[in-house]
């Protein structure tokens, strides 16, 4: 339903988290949500894959080793074309203070885990990347 | 639960909340109304029956409002939301520049993230609606969804499902996992317990009316008693807004929809005949309805 159509580019979303069963977990909600999926364990790779090819999403853990998302993201906005991915922070941090920084930095949204797939289509229809907020 | 105390508990929240169950929703009874024996302190839910059909308003009220569905969230659906800053809002000020005041109606407010939903987005509009009086009524038959409400205060998930991040940190309070609507905002909204099935001409006439999302659980003439009832109660050239899987197409002429925006609907003048469902067929709840 909200998925590439035919004559439709594919949308791609960066998953970064340092858990490979959250990235698991995001990467099953946004399958369904007709995404491709990358995946990176850190700020560092997420880079490198940007740098490779731009994806259309990014859904970003904060806390990571090597390369932190704050940080990542800094980077991302100043790569050609690293202002055209919708970034989504999704992130244990959960204060006011946490989201002021991530929104000065240049994210979309925030999420504050734990999330469900609920949370998830809602943001993501939030900054446009899906049609519908709760797709059947 | 026997086939009697089933049809027993279907009329009764067909004629007290306008809820219409098929024949096959004895689970969804059972689940709604156990815990609410429990709450009671009743062991069981025939002990509820018991209470019920011994004429007890006070367990019959309770077992309607257990009964009603109060899922919502903020600037649900989102749509009706920018219709509301990009259309309603707009021709109001052109339309009422003499009186300067508009009023909305949330028919089914639930736990208020509807009403705060349009109290920001007129937050949200101010400049253009200095020296404007604005007005947003909230009501809803559940008393415990409306105390909710006025409380203003929700969980990390709820806050997660239809409110922009920027609206989180502009408009709440962050009490450890809560975060509370500012005082602000919520001293834009007034609530009022209120059954769509009774008589709601006392409101006075509104410019905007949300009614969404609980006409779905109505019959059909329910659905049109109530269509004919907000007609009576929206302003000529008003707004009614309904949910996405609602329509008044088939049911009624008193409004149409509005082409191209889903959800909205103007009135087109036609006038029908109309008594409230249950006037004060529900004495107790009539009263609480009124103050
Ligand atoms: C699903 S919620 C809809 C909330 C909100 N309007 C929305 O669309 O998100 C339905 C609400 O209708 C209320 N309700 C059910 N029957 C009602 C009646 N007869 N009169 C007034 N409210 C009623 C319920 O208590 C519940 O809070």
């Amino acid at each position: 339903m909200d998925g590439p159509r035919i004559g439709e580019q594919v949308r791609t979303c960066l998953v970064v988290d340092d858990s490979s069963v959250v990235r698991k977990i995001a990467r099953r909600i946004l399958e369904e949500l007709n995404f491709q999926i990358i995946e990176a364990e850190n700020g560092e790779r997420a880079l490198d894959a940007c740098r490779r090819a731009m994806p259309t999403a990014v859904l970003l853990d904060w806390n990571m080793p090597v390369m932190d998302g704050h940080e990542f993201l800094l980077h991302l906005r100043r790569l050609p074309g690293g202002d055209l991915p919708k970034v989504v922070f999704c992130t244990t941090e959960n204060n006011v203070d946490h989201i002021s920084r991530a929104l000065e930095a240049g994210a979309d949204e925030y999420i504050m885990k734990p999330f469900d797939k609920a949370i998830i289509a809602a943001k993501f229809h939030e900054v446009g990347l899906i049609a519908a907020a709760m797709p059947a | 639960m026997n086939a009697s105390d089933y049809e027993y508990l279907r009329k009764l929240f067909r004629d007290h909340s306008g809820l219409d169950l098929s024949a096959d929703k004895q689970y969804l009874i059972e689940s709604r109304l156990l815990p609410l024996a429990r709450k009671c302190g009743l062991s069981s839910i025939d002990d509820l029956l018991q209470k019920m059909k011994g004429g007890s308003s006070r367990h019959i009220a309770q077992a309607v409002e257990a009964m009603t569905t109060n899922e919502t969230f903020f600037f649900r659906d989102k749509a009706p939301f920018d219709h509301f800053r990009d259309t309603m809002i707009p021709e109001l000020l052109k339309a009422r520049a003499g009186r300067k005041t508009i009023r909305i109606w949330c028919a089914a407010g639930s736990t208020g993230q509807e009403p705060y939903s349009l109290a920001i987005c007129l937050k949200e509009m101010s400049a253009q609606l200095a020296g404007w009086r604005t007005e947003i009524l909230a009501t809803d038959l559940s008393q415990d969804v409306l105390e909710k409400s006025k409380a203003g205060i929700y969980s990390q998930f709820e806050v997660q499902r239809g409110l922009p991040i920027q609206l989180l940190l502009k408009y709440f309070k962050q009490n450890g996992e809560l975060w509370q609507i500012n005082a602000e905002i919520r001293a834009m909204v007034q609530h009022r317990q209120l059954n769509l099935l009774h008589d709601f001409s006392q409101l006075g006439t509104f410019d905007v009316i949300f009614c969404r999302n609980v006409l779905i659980y109505f019959d059909q003439d329910t659905k049109i008693n109530v269509f004919n009832r907000l007609a009576r109660s929206l302003e000529g050239d008003g707004f009614l807004v309904l949910g996405a899987a609602e329509t008044v197409v088939g049911l009624t002429d008193v409004f149409k929809p509005c082409a191209e925006k889903r959800g909205l609907y103007r009135p087109t003048g036609a006038r029908a005949a109309v008594a409230p469902m249950a006037a004060a067929a529900m004495p107790r709840m009539a009263a609480i309805g009124g103050r």
